[in-house]
């Protein structure tokens, strides 16, 4: 009884931390598949979404809404004019130069907010309360709940977005097809900078809801990042429902992992997850696989 | 062909006399390091430069050559050369085994599981504490020696570490302009041309992976011995970024543009020690600025622009 009771504790905290990569994944697969662009800034987007908001907090004294409100704004301009800068001047836009643009964003913001916000660690405080519900035999945080509800809503923002708009629709004609869709009136470097715009959006939300749970600092980005697309990569980048799946399975593993193995090799395990899928199916684990086209 | 040699010999007098006007000053210290990263840097040009393959677990290699040199010396007292020879066989092998389902993936997705194969070493030396001290270190490292002279001053090093980089730069340049190189160049530019044309692509990756595994290990190895101490930051995710940098900044598939941008980014901390940690802001700008405006790297980046400054000439240059 004592280890079930542990195990659902485990699963229940991995879940949260797994929609939480699944709103990364999200988010990288937004680009994705409108750029076919895997950004390695991804991850700054989602620590930006946790410093801004304890920055607003603590230095512009807004109330908690606003503050959310004002960071995923400002993570969403910093996403438009990186796109801008960045992505948008490259002549010979091949995979390799994207790659080293990519890291290089990330390496930069990245040090500019070490560079003015320092190295420490902080927490956002949980947006209502610590007061821990019960369920099943384990600890739920209200956090949980906000991580769930929040996710569950992007998620269906999207599905909407993508699928019942002109704008989503478009966007995705960019991804089918570039040229086609330039051809029937789709302004394709719009759309790019609307999936970076919307990407970064989403990114730093994840970020905020995540905060108060795991601290946040300059350097939470990285791990997140990487983990979030794993998941993205677990869901074959794309399928929306793929890669909230992808995420939950790997956030309940690595929680497993840690909890029962050992918490050192926590990281560790969701690399060898993503090396595993990449290896074995690269198409992810829900879609079959799809010929390469030379 | 001739002017190769020439070049290549004028730069080994270069690097025989570099430390003489220095004269035991901190930076023939440095000049290790440059030496270091020089060898890391051509491992990894030969594998991103010209097979175009990008690896962001060099440091992994890297890591693996050190601690394995420095574990087989400290803890078990092997001895150095011995260690060296065999821990970067090991580390070749690895390579070798892992790359052929790593190498099958391309362009993002080899990138991130490179990077994943680097995080999980990176993970494994901070957390087998027994064998590698952990986070705090690896100490008691013994300096190289042969019979009686020892290598254990920054002087006796720099020629240490650059004898090494000098082969390797040779081993380069002779691989280059080899049918082996040719292959290579040749799935730089299509992998599947050159596939038709006979090339075996991806055993070809393979060992030019394995190749630049090799060398990363001699790198480590020699690395642990100079410091004589190694802990795990010197070999995370960070160290695959800064090499890559160094290549971006001193040129793709250059040989001695691998050399350039190692010795810029090992000296520019140095150099502007006012930036200490925020030394990583400009390898940041660097890679973004010099990928857009000037994606061959100096070596190719600063004669184009010589052109362009003076059209004149170089109509002349094109007439005669």
């Amino acid at each position: 009884m004592e280890l079930l009771n542990q195990v659902s504790q485990f699963v229940i905290s991995g879940l949260a931390t797994g929609a939480i990569y699944a709103l990364i994944g999200l988010s990288f697969a937004i680009i994705f598949n409108s750029t076919g662009i895997i950004n390695f800034a991804q991850g700054e987007f989602v620590m930006l979404g946790g410093v801004l908001t304890i920055l607003c907090i603590n230095a512009l004294q807004l109330p908690l809404l606003a503050a959310i409100c004002a960071a995923v704004a400002g993570t969403t301009v910093i996403g438009l004019v990186f796109e801008r800068l960045a992505i948008r001047p490259l002549k010979n836009a091949t995979p390799l130069a994207l790659i080293i643009i990519t890291i290089g964003a990330s390496i930069l913001i990245r040090g500019l907010v070490m560079l003015l916000w320092g190295k420490d660690t902080q927490a956002l405080p949980a947006f209502s309360g610590n007061d821990p519900i019960s369920v099943a035999g384990a600890t739920l945080l209200p956090q949980h709940l906000w991580i769930f509800g929040v996710t569950i809503l992007v998620i269906v923002g999207c599905r909407l977005f993508f699928h019942h708009t002109i704008s989503g629709k478009a966007m995705r004609a960019c991804s089918f097809n570039p040229r086609a869709a330039n051809l029937v009136g789709v302004s394709v470097g719009r759309m790019v900078l609307f999936s970076f715009v919307i990407s970064a959006a989403v990114g730093s939300l994840a970020g905020v809801i995540i905060a108060p749970l795991t601290m946040t600092a300059y350097d939470v980005g990285v791990m997140l990042g990487l983990k979030g697309f794993c998941a993205a990569i677990m869901g074959g980048m794309g399928s929306g429902l793929g890669t909230v799946l992808g995420g939950l399975i790997l956030g309940a593993l690595e929680s497993l992992g840690a909890g029962l193995i050992s918490s050192g090799y926590k990281d560790a395990i969701a690399f060898l997850i993503l090396l595993l899928i990449l290896f074995i199916r690269p198409q992810g684990l829900f879609k079959k696989g799809e010929t390469d086209r030379v | 062909m001739k002017s190769d040699k020439l070049k290549f010999f004028a730069f080994c007098l270069a690097v025989l006399l570099a430390p003489l006007p220095l004269s035991g000053s901190y930076l023939t210290n440095v000049l290790v390091f440059v030496g270091v990263n020089s060898i890391l840097a051509l491992g990894l040009n030969l594998l991103l430069g010209f097979a175009g393959q990008i690896s962001l677990g060099q440091a992994a290699f890297f890591g693996l050559g050190a601690y394995g040199s420095g574990v087989l010396t400290s803890v078990y007292a092997f001895n150095p050369w011995v260690a060296m020879v065999v821990v970067a066989l090991a580390v070749a092998a690895f390579a070798f085994a892992i790359g052929f389902p790593v190498l099958r993936l391309k362009g993002h997705y080899l990138a991130m599981a490179t990077l994943g194969v680097g995080v999980i070493a990176n993970i494994a030396f901070n957390e087998t504490v027994d064998l590698t001290g952990g986070p705090s270190g690896l100490s008691g490292i013994p300096n190289l020696a042969i019979g009686s002279f020892t290598f254990d001053t920054d002087l006796k090093n720099y020629y240490l570490v650059w004898g090494f980089a000098l082969v390797m730069i040779l081993l380069s340049l002779n691989l280059v302009n080899s049918r082996f190189g040719r292959g290579l160049r040749a799935i730089h530019d299509s992998e599947v041309a050159a596939r038709v044309m006979g090339v075996n692509a991806r055993l070809m990756k393979v060992q030019v992976f394995t190749l630049s595994a090799f060398i990363s290990a001699i790198a480590g190895s020699l690395y642990c011995h100079v410091m004589t101490f190694i802990s795990p930051t010197s070999f995370g995710f960070n160290t695959s970024v800064e090499l890559l940098t160094m290549i971006v900044i001193g040129g793709f598939g250059s040989v001695y543009g691998s050399i350039l941008g190692a010795l810029l980014l090992t000296m520019l901390p140095e150099i502007l020690r006012t930036f200490n940690d925020y030394d990583i802001i400009v390898y940041g700008l660097l890679l973004v600025v010099m990928t857009i405006y000037m994606p061959g790297g100096l070596v190719k980046g600063v004669p184009a622009l010589f052109r362009r400054l003076t059209p004149k000439k170089a109509k002349e240059g094109a007439n005669a």
